[in-house]
């Protein structure tokens, strides 16, 4: 597997100008000669199809659900993170380059953070045109607010929904391309299978959603820009449908998959309530900014009414444990110490698994409207899910799966181990390393879709030339079949369990033994249960119906079973990663008061599997790590 | 608590629906309404008959996948509420709740619960958007624009697309998502030099896309999750009949 990074030549802050000038480019009338398909139309896919097709390529973009503009990034609250130093507070591209590094505690490849820091002004320039409405000072000038992992004031915001004005941007941009005929979108389309010609992407496979129909499209390279693979563990904050289909199906035709055991656990998601649940829903992080955390000193108060627990008997312990960053200590940190408290028995409401997350002294500070001005709607979502009244009582939180860091291997191109593959947004793994620090996802997503690919994709397509397959081609044929042998073995056992009961027994076996806190033991077992799993999946699963029509519960089958596979992938590079760093926390690798360790002299890599075949087991590769312009130090927020 | 649960299925676009009675036991006050569906369909396939297909996606109220008429009610009865977000405490035990697809001439159905929206995509494409090329923006602070237009410009933008308001208009109408989609744009300083022509082209695709006229009744606003004003209506009403003018004079 060539893991060549392909980082350019010279210094860290010239890397990109560089390489824009040494890419080849194409010649502007022979670009609507290219076809390029998008797949996914979220912060990523939305804004590359939307640029590539003002660029004059011919896109088709996909996206499983009824419209563009409902992509999972329209769930995104806090706010978007950019280099503009506008509050003088001291910051710089290479301060947020550094907190990005460190904060993905040294796991991630300079040179990708370093344009990403770089491009980030660019992105809020580009957002504020399109009319994004970002949240205003009373002078009229763009506000910022503060976000974990950071002591500067950097991150830009439209209310608890700058997800949703964000993707609308790159959807009304996208809008405008669809209009003019530059971009075809087929939505309620899945992929199912990519197509590779001689090693090269050409094309991908996929189901209409509503008229079961199993098509091939074809073209000069493939963008999957289809999102994280969180729904692993059935319970997190994805959408129903987010899924690892594309990604997976990608890894099984030769790309290398990245870190798939980094994922992030969200320190602040309403708590689970019961068996029905089905998702879990984040309460912004950026609401630590005026909300304290604690749990009762003691085991006994913690059944009592939280606002009868005196000062005294409380414990801040983020405040305590990181006294300069408090209670905005990074995900990983604050998810842990929450766990901590839980295992301790401190932990509150159903089932103990809860910390309180208080307003009390903003509200007496600021008063109950201003918070009201910054977190409304994020206050009546949790009364609505919980029936509780957070002005006048503290949220009940507990960390949930989020994000995930891990994706396709990528090189500093966004191009995958299969060349004409780009993936962009959360679907590859290059920029956040083990961690990611809030309000950095919508930052990379648009970054990759609006300034890297425009110039990285040009430059394959100028060396390459044009010339897409046809869709009646022997090696589309040979993908498209096998595509439609897959949904007939989905179809075919039927016995007596649903998809969804699998998925949700996944991801009991996912959270015990790869969540928070994993170990070798745990992992292992984790292993064995998820073969026996599938095994059971195989013979015993029951989809009713036609493959021929809309059909949610085939749908949902094909998803529940790829997730078994990469659920083993997971835990199989959990294991082997034997080493704490940031959202990976390895049992065996924790100094004495419990703060992870990393070992950088045997895992300053990224771990990328290759895949092997069915019931083989995968090769794991390494593309190493060079710090050049940054020292490798322990990560402390204290 | 255990509900009976009337349910409309239909098979496809011109297939003949009709409702289906169901009675559901065990279902816990906290669940959301779609985790009661979601039980009831792990309920159908025990049985070994087809779930119900209906949309979601992100089930915390931001989407605007899930629909579903409850009741008579677009989203049900909670207020500001989209179906994801509504839970079942707000119902009582032993209640009768009738679930329809949203109806309207412009949302043709798709299977059961499941409509097509995608003629509020049309709309966006005829307007809905500021011609912008990509990296040719000047600096995010380059215009002040002051706090009372960007907050009215988010308020109308926090629309989700749901189609709630067509749903509970008499007329169909979705006066209310087009006027919310232009008004985020046109109170803004960057949407000025497109506005007469948004105004015009997408209350035109609006029409030909075969959604009722707007009569005022207010329904829509009443049933929006999010609270879109009918302000915004007066306001696409006023810029559509100046754009209309000056072409006139012009
Ligand atoms: C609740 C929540 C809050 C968040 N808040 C923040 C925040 O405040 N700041 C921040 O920076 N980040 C935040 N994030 C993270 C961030 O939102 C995401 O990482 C980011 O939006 C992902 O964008 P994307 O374009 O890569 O993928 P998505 O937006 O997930 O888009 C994926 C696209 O791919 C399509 N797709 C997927 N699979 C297939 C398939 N098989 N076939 C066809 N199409 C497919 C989908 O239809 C969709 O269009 C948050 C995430 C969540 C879940
Ligand atoms: S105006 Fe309200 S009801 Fe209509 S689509 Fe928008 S959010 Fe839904
Ligand atoms: S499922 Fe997203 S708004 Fe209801």
């Amino acid at each position: 597997m060539n893991l060549d990074p392909q980082i350019p030549e010279g210094p860290l802050s010239d890397k990109w100008d560089n390489h824009r000038f040494s890419s080849k480019l194409v010649n502007p009338a022979n670009k609507r000669k290219y076809r390029i398909i998008v797949v996914g139309s979220g912060l990523a896919g939305g804004s590359a199809a939307a640029t590539l097709g003002e660029l004059g390529y011919q896109v088709d973009c996909f996206c499983y659900q009824d419209t563009p503009r409902r992509a999972h990034s329209i769930a995104a609250q806090g706010g978007i993170n950019a280099a503009k130093n506008y509050q003088n507070d001291g910051d710089s591209i290479h301060r947020l380059f550094y907190d990005t590094v460190k904060g993905g505690d040294f796991r991630s490849r300079e040179a990708n953070v370093y344009r990403l820091a770089q491009n980030s002004t660019n992105i809020i320039d580009q957002c504020v045109a399109q009319g994004v409405p970002f949240a205003r000072e009373y002078g009229g000038l763009l506000a910022n607010r503060s976000f974990g992992g950071a002591q500067v004031s950097r991150t830009f915001y439209a209310r608890g929904q700058t997800g949703q004005q964000l993707l609308l941007g790159a959807y009304s941009a996208l809008s405008r391309q669809i209009a003019s005929g530059q971009v075809k979108m087929h939505t309620r389309h899945e992929m199912l299978d990519l197509v590779t010609v001689d090693g090269h992407a050409k094309g991908i496979i996929t189901r209409n959603l509503v008229t079961g129909g199993t098509d091939a499209w074809t073209a000069d390279a493939v963008l999957l820009c289809t999102g994280g693979y969180g729904n692993v563990y059935y319970l997190s904050t994805n959408a129903a449908g987010c899924n690892v289909t594309a990604t997976y199906r990608a890894h099984r035709r030769g790309a290398g998959f990245a870190n798939p055991c980094f994922t992030q656990i969200h320190p602040t998601c309403i708590p689970v309530a019961g068996d029905h649940q089905s998702k879990l829903t984040l309460m912004s992080e950026s609401l630590r900014n005026d909300g304290r955390v604690w749990v009762p000193n003691d085991k006994e108060s913690c059944g009592l009414n939280p606002n009868d627990i005196k000062e005294e008997l409380r414990d801040y312990f983020l405040e305590r444990k990181y006294p300069s960053f408090g209670n905005l200590a990074p995900r990983d940190i604050s998810s842990r110490s929450a766990k901590e408290a839980c295992d301790e028995g401190r932990g509150v409401g159903p089932g103990g698994r809860g910390v309180y997350l208080d307003f009390a002294d903003s509200i007496s500070r600021l008063g109950e409207s201003a918070i009201r001005e910054r977190y409304g709607n994020l206050f009546q979502m949790y009364e609505r899910i919980t029936g509780e009244n957070a002005y006048n009582r503290p949220m009940r939180i507990y960390p949930a799966i989020h994000y995930t860091m891990g994706g396709l291997w990528v090189d500093y191109n966004l191009q995958s181990t299969v060349p004409g593959c780009f993936v962009l947004g959360e679907a590859n793994f290059s920029d956040h390393g083990a961690n990611r620090l809030g309000a950095s996802a919508l930052m990379q997503g648009l970054s990759d879709g609006y300034f890297v690919i425009p110039y990285t994709v040009g430059n394959y397509l100028a060396r390459s030339g044009a010339g897409s397959i046809s869709p009646d081609g022997p090696e589309v044929k040979e993908v498209l079949e096998s595509v439609k042998e897959r949904t007939s073995q989905l179809l075919s056992p039927q016995g007596k369990r649903s998809s969804r009961s699998y998925h949700k027994e996944l991801g009991q076996i996912m959270w015990e033994f790869a969540g928070m806190a994993r170990n070798e033991s745990g992992l292992k077992k984790a292993i064995g249960q998820i073969q026996d799993l599938r095994d059971d999946f195989n013979k015993n699963l029951i989809v009713p119906g036609e493959g021929d029509r809309l059909n949610v519960e085939l749908e949902r089958a094909g998803r529940v079973r790829d997730f078994i596979d990469f659920g083993e992938l997971l835990c199989r590079d959990a294991l082997e990663r034997n080493e704490s760093c940031g959202g990976h926390f390895r049992e065996e690798h924790q100094t004495a008061d419990g703060e992870a360790t990393r070992d950088d002299e045997n895992f300053a890599h990224a771990a990328v599997w290759e895949y092997k075949g069915e019931g083989k087991e995968p090769t794991r590769h390494k593309e190493d790590l060079k710090y050049e312009n940054i020292e490798l130090a322990v990560r402390s927020y204290k | 608590m255990k509900l009976t649960l009337k349910i409309w299925r239909q098979n496809g676009p011109s297939a003949n629906g009709s409702f289906e009675s169901h009675t559901l036991d065990g279902v816990s006050e906290d669940s959301s309404f779609l985790e009661m569906l979601d039980q009831l369909n792990e309920q159908l396939l025990g049985e070994g008959k087809e779930p119900v297909a209906f949309d979601h996606d992100c089930r915390e109220g931001i989407c605007g996948t899930c629909s579903l008429t409850i009741n008579g009610h677009a989203h049900g009865p909670e207020d500001s509420t989209t179906t994801c977000q509504l839970h079942m405490r707000k119902f009582r035990d032993g209640e009768t709740v009738t679930i329809e697809p949203f109806r309207a001439n412009a949302f043709p159905i798709v299977r059961d619960l499941i409509v097509d929206r995608s003629a509020f995509d049309r709309i966006v494409q005829s307007g809905g958007f500021i011609s912008v090329r990509t990296g040719s923006a000047p600096d995010g602070n380059a215009i002040p624009i002051s706090k009372v237009d960007a907050d009215n410009a988010m308020d109308a933008a926090a629309c989700i697309g749901c189609g709630a308001c067509v749903a509970s208009c008499k007329n169909a109408s979705a006066m209310l998502f087009t006027s919310a989609k232009a008004a985020h744009l046109n109170l803004l300083p960057q949407g000025q030099a497109e506005k007469d022509e948004r105004a015009i082209n997408m209350v035109k695709t609006m029409d030909e896309a075969g959604f009722g006229n707007c009569r005022n009744y207010g329904e829509c606003s009443a049933a929006c999750p999010k609270d879109i004003s009918l302000d915004y209506i007066a306001k696409l009403n006023r810029d559509h009949a100046k754009a209309k003018l000056k072409k006139i004079f012009s």
